[in-house]
C-alpha cells in the first residue's frame, strides 16, 4: 500500500494537536503504521503551525512533503501548503476557506460548530469529516472522543463529531491493516516511561523547549508512581540535585536542550571526577545562544564529546527512535550506575516531538543494575573509602547513611583513596588512571551501528540519532533505483563502535555522511577516531529534518 | 550553658586541617563537632555539603558524610540529597562568597524552598581563597585589590535576605564566641526547615577591619525581649548593623512553617525513595494510555 501523508494546518491556540492526536489514534487503532511530525513557532497563540501525519499498513519512519490531503484549519494553511499536493491530492477545510471545486471538500465545518454551539468543536467536527472520508470506524472515533474530552465539552464533541461524520461522504479506498496493538509514542515520551521502567525515582530539570515534555510527562506520574519531580532554579541546580540524588543513594536523571547543557558542564566534570552517576538528556536544538528554540539539529555532538574542563571518562547514546529512546534510557541509567560516570542522551525536536507506531515496551527485557557494594557494619577495624583502588578502577559505592559508623566522602578536588584533598604528583596520576581506563570498559560494550541496505554496497550513507528513518528510506529508493546503497546509523556513539563502520567503508565507493549540522560533527569524529575519511557530506542546518529524497536527489545528482 | 567538655567530638576527627593560624574557621569547626557529639549524632547520619573556598573545606575536617561539590553549588546537592534520603541530617558549610556571590540564585530559591537544613555561612566578609577581594558582604570603601578605590556596591545583608526569602531560623553568631556559636548551632540543627546561621568570623589575613579586637567592641546580644516570630521586628534587627549600631547577634526570626518534604505526601509520609524498591514492572500501567 502506498503511504498517505495528510497534513493539518492552523495557527497556535485552534485546536489543532487535539485534531491531530485523534486523527493518529484512530489510525493507530485501526491498525495502521504511522509517523507524525510537528512544525510549530516559539509562541503560544497565533502564527502558523502544522502536523504530517504519514500512514501505511507497512511500516513508516520518516515524514515526507508530498501531501495527500490537507486539513486547513485557516487560510495561510491552503496558501503555504497547497503547492506540496500530490496528483489527486485534495484539501478538507471550511467552506468559507474554499469553495467546491475539483480536490476540494469544502464543507460548513464552523456552521457546524456553531449549530452545536461552541466554536471550539471545529476541530471534532473536520475529525467527523476525516473518519466519513476515509471510510474508519465511528464507533472507534467515538471512543476516541471520549476519551480526550471530559465534563460538559464532551457531549458537545460527540455532538461534533456526529455532525461532522454526517456532512461528508466517503472517498478514501484503503488497504486495511490487520489489527494489532501498538504504541504510539514520541521521543521524549519514550525517554521518560525509560526513566521510570529504570527506576528513576527523582527528576530535576529547567524547563526548555524542545526538553521540556520529558519533565511535563513525568510530572504527571507523580501519583502513581515513586517519581518526584523538582523544577530547578536553573540548569546548574537541576544537574547539582540530581547529583546529589545519586550520591544519596537513589536513580535519578536531568534532561535538557543545547543551551541548558551548556551551564551544566562544569558538574559533568564534577560526576566524572567525583564519580557519581549521571544521566543527562539533551533534546537538541539549533543554537547557538537561543538559536531557533522550536526546531532540530545535530549539532552539540562535538560539544558534548568533549564538555567539561580537563578530562574525564563518559558515555554519549543518541537515539534514533522511540524504541531506542526508551530501551537505551534504561540502558544509560545501568551503564551510569556501573561505571559511575556521566552518560548523555542525545535526542532532538524533530524525535521529541514524532509520533511513532512502534511494538509495545516489553518491560521483561528492561533490567535495574544498582552495582552497590555491601560493608559489614561491623567489621569496625575496616574504614570505608569511596575512591579504594580497585584492578578495573571501579570504587565499591555504598549509600550514605546506610551503613553504621561509615562515611561516604565525595570531593570535586583531586582526593586520595578516602576522598581528601591532595595535591600530590603520585596520587593524580593514580587518580587519573583509575578514571580514565574506565573508557577501555566502555569499549567493551559499545553496541554497533544499525546497518541497513545491501550486503556489498558502492555507496555508504553514515548518519547517527532521528535521522535512522530518513535514511532508510532513502536506502530503499536508492536501490529501487537498481544502485547498491547501504546506511550506516550510529546509537552508541561514544566511545565510537568501529567494526561495522571499518567493514563497510572498506567496501563501498563513497561514503557520504548525512548530518544535520553545518561542520560535519560525526565524520570529525569518525575520522579523530578512525582515520576513515568521508567522501562526502550532506548537510543540513536549516532547523528542519531531512527528507528522504533530499538524499535521493543528492546521490543521483552527486554520485555517478 | 553549653557544655564545654566535649562529649565523644572524636568520633569526628577527620584530617588534619590546614587553615591559617588564627582563622575563624577552626573555631567553627571545633563547635560544630561539638553541637553534632551533644546532640547525639552520629557521623554516618548527617550529610555536610559545601562548595568551595576555605570554609567549604570545612567537610574535609570532620568525619561525617560530606559532598564537597563546586563553587556557589553547596545547596542543590543538599536538595537532592534531602528528596533522594529525607533521614539524613543535612548541614551546608560555606563561605559568604560561596553562598550570596557564585552561588546567591540557589540561596534564594531554597530558602523559598523552606528545605529542612542547618545553613552555616562563615562570613569572614571577604574572598580568603583567592587572596582577599569584595564578597558580597564587604561593606562599600573598604579597598582590596580589585576594589582599589574600595568598594561601592551595596552591601548584602545576610539576615534580611534569609527573611524575605523564606527562611524559617535566621540567627547570627561569632566564631570567637563558642559559648554562643556552639547553642545556636545546635538550634539551627534542631530546626525544621531552613535555618541560616551567619558566622562573622575574622579573616586574620586579608580582612583588616573586621578583625577580633574589632568584633569584641561591636557585637552585641539581640535584647532579652526580642520577639523572633515578629518579621518586621527581626527585618528592623537586621538593619542595625548597616546602620552603624554595631552587630547583633542572636535569634533574629525563627517560626514554624510546613517545609518542602512536608508539602510532599508522598516524601512525609513515606519511606525515603532511597529505600524504595525498583522494579520495571512498575512501569507496566503507563505503557496502556499509549496504545
Amino acid at each position: 500500500m502506498k503511504k498517505y501523508n495528510l497534513l493539518i494546518g492552523g495557527s497556535a491556540g485552534q485546536g489543532m494537536d487535539t485534531l491531530a492526536h485523534n486523527i493518529e489514534k484512530i489510525l493507530q487503532r485501526t491498525g495502521y503504521h504511522l509517523f507524525s511530525n510537528k512544525d510549530y513557532e516559539s509562541r503560544v497563540r497565533g502564527g502558523h503551525n502544522f502536523t504530517q501525519i504519514r500512514f501505511s499498513i507497512e511500516p513508516v519512519g520518516s515524514h515526507s512533503n508530498e501531501i495527500d490531503l490537507i486539513i486547513a484549519l485557516n487560510d495561510e494553511t491552503v496558501e503555504v501548503h497547497r503547492e506540496k499536493l500530490v496528483e489527486g491530492g485534495a484539501i478538507l477545510c471550511d467552506e468559507k476557506i474554499l469553495s467546491l471545486e475539483e480536490g476540494v471538500f469544502s464543507l460548513p465545518i464552523v456552521a457546524g460548530a456553531k449549530e452545536v454551539g461552541d466554536v471550539r468543536t471545529q476541530t471534532t467536527i473536520a475529525f467527523g469529516a476525516f473518519v466519513k472520508l476515509f471510510n474508519l470506524d465511528f464507533e472507534l472515533a467515538k471512543t476516541i472522543i471520549n476519551d480526550v474530552f471530559k465534563g460538559e465539552i464532551l457531549a458537545k464533541n460527540q455532538k461534533a463529531l456526529e455532525i461532522g461524520y454526517n456532512m461528508a461522504v466517503s472517498h478514501y479506498e484503503l488497504e486495511k491493516p490487520e489489527a494489532e496493538t501498538r504504541m504510539l509514542i514520541n521521543g521524549n515520551q519514550a525517554i521518560g516511561l525509560g526513566a521510570l521502567a529504570g527506576g528513576v525515582t527523582f527528576y530535576g530539570a529547567y524547563p526548555m523547549t524542545p526538553s521540556t515534555s520529558i519533565m511535563t510527562y513525568l510530572a504527571s506520574k507523580q501519583g502513581e508512581s515513586d517519581i518526584v519531580v523538582e523544577q530547578a532554579e536553573d540548569e546548574i541546580a537541576a544537574i547539582n540535585m540530581v547529583l546529589g540524588a545519586s550520591y544519596a543513594g537513589v536513580r535519578a536523571m536531568t534532561g535538557t536542550s543545547g543551551g541548558g547543557f551548556s551551564l551544566m558542564v562544569e558538574t559533568l566534570g564534577l560526576s566524572g571526577i567525583a564519580e557519581l552517576p549521571l544521566v543527562v538528556v539533551n533534546v537538541q536544538r539549533p543554537g547557538p545562544a537561543t538559536g531557533l528554540p522550536t526546531r532540530t539539529e545535530q549539532s552539540d555532538l562535538s560539544f558534548i564529546l568533549t564538555a567539561s574542563h580537563g578530562e574525564i571518562p563518559r558515555m554519549v547514546l543518541a537515539v534514533r527512535n522511540p524504541e531506542d529512546a526508551f530501551y537505551q534510557t534504561t540502558r544509560a541509567l545501568n551503564i551510569a550506575e556501573e561505571y559511575q560516570i556521566p552518560v548523555i542522551i542525545l535526542s532532538d525536536q524533530y524525535l521529541a516531538d514524532a509520533n511513532q507506531t512502534i511494538e509495545p515496551f516489553d518491560l521483561s527485557k528492561v533490567t535495574i543494575d544498582r552495582h552497590l557494594a555491601t560493608f559489614d557494619p561491623n567489621d569496625t577495624e575496616r574504614i570505608y573509602n569511596r575512591y579504594e583502588f580497585t584492578e578495573n578502577g571501579i570504587s565499591p559505592r555504598i549509600i550514605p547513611g546506610k551503613v553504621k559508623g561509615q562515611v561516604v566522602f565525595i570531593d570535586s578536588d583531586e582526593h586520595d583513596e578516602s576522598g581528601h584533598i591532595i595535591e600530590d604528583a603520585e596520587t593524580r596520576i593514580k587518580m587519573m588512571d583509575k578514571r580514565m581506563k574506565k573508557l577501555n570498559l566502555l569499549k567493551e560494550i559499545v553496541i554497533e551501528p544499525e546497518y541497513y541496505g545491501v550486503e556489498t554496497p558502492d555507496i555508504l550513507l553514515v548518519g547517527w540519532g532521528s535521522t535512522q528513518g530518513n535514511i532508510k528510506e532513502a536506502v530503499d529508493l536508492l536501490n529501487s533505483e537498481g544502485k547498491k546503497v547501504g546506511g550506516l546509523i550510529f546509537g552508541d556513539i561514544y566511545p565510537l563502535p568501529t567494526k561495522l563502520l571499518e567493514q563497510y567503508t572498506g567496501i563501498a565507493k563513497t561514503v557520504i555522511n548525512v548530518e544535520q549540522n553545518y561542520t560535519g560533527q560525526l565524520a570529525k569524529l569518525i575520522r579523530q577516531e578512525t582515520g576513515v575519511t568521508i567522501d562526502k557530506s550532506i548537510l543540513k542546518f536549516d532547523g528542519r529534518q531531512i527528507l528522504p529524497m533530499e538524499i535521493v536527489d543528492f546521490v543521483r545528482r552527486e554520485v555517478l | 550553658m553549653t557544655n564545654l567538655n566535649p562529649i565523644n567530638t572524636k568520633q569526628f576527627d577527620s584530617v588534619k586541617n590546614a587553615w591559617c593560624p588564627g582563622c575563624g574557621n577552626h573555631g567553627i569547626l571545633a563547635a560544630l563537632k561539638q553541637a553534632l557529639a551533644e546532640l547525639g549524632l552520629e557521623p554516618h547520619e548527617i550529610l555536610i555539603t559545601s562548595g568551595i573556598g576555605q570554609a567549604a573545606k570545612t567537610p574535609q575536617y570532620i568525619r561525617t558524610n560530606g559532598f564537597n561539590g563546586l563553587h556557589g553549588r553547596a545547596l542543590p546537592p543538599a536538595l537532592g540529597a534531602h528528596i533522594a534520603n529525607k533521614d539524613l541530617k543535612i548541614c551546608i558549610t560555606s563561605g559568604d562568597g560561596d553562598t550570596f556571590g557564585e552561588g546567591g540564585n540557589h540561596a534564594l530559591h531554597n530558602m523559598r524552598r523552606n528545605i529542612d537544613v542547618a545553613h552555616f555561612v562563615h562570613d569572614n566578609q571577604i574572598y580568603g581563597l583567592t587572596k582577599g577581594q569584595a564578597s558580597p558582604t564587604t561593606f562599600p570603601g573598604h579597598v582590596t585589590s580589585v576594589q582599589t578605590e574600595g568598594v561601592i556596591n551595596q552591601t548584602l545583608n545576610p539576615i534580611a535576605f534569609a527573611i524575605v526569602s523564606g527562611a524559617t531560623f535566621v540567627a547570627r553568631t561569632f566564631s570567637g564566641d563558642r559559648e554562643h556559636l556552639v547553642p545556636i548551632i545546635k538550634a539551627a540543627i534542631q530546626h525544621k526547615g531552613y535555618a541560616l546561621v551567619d558566622i562573622m568570623q575574622p579573616c586574620v589575613i586579608f580582612n583588616k577591619e573586621n578583625t577580633y579586637q574589632w568584633y569584641r567592641e561591636n557585637l552585641y546580644q539581640l535584647p532579652e525581649d526580642h520577639d523572633p516570630t515578629n518579621k518586621i521586628e527581626a527585618l528592623s534587627r537586621a538593619f542595625e548593623y548597616e546602620e552603624g549600631k554595631g552587630v547583633p547577634m542572636g535569634i533574629f526570626y525563627q517560626v514554624e512553617k510546613p517545609t518542602f518534604i512536608d508539602q510532599i505526601p508522598k516524601l512525609r509520609d513515606g519511606k525515603p525513595l532511597v529505600d524504595l524498591e525498583l522494579n520495571p514492572m512498575k512501569a507496566e500501567k503507563f505503557i496502556k494510555e499509549f496504545l
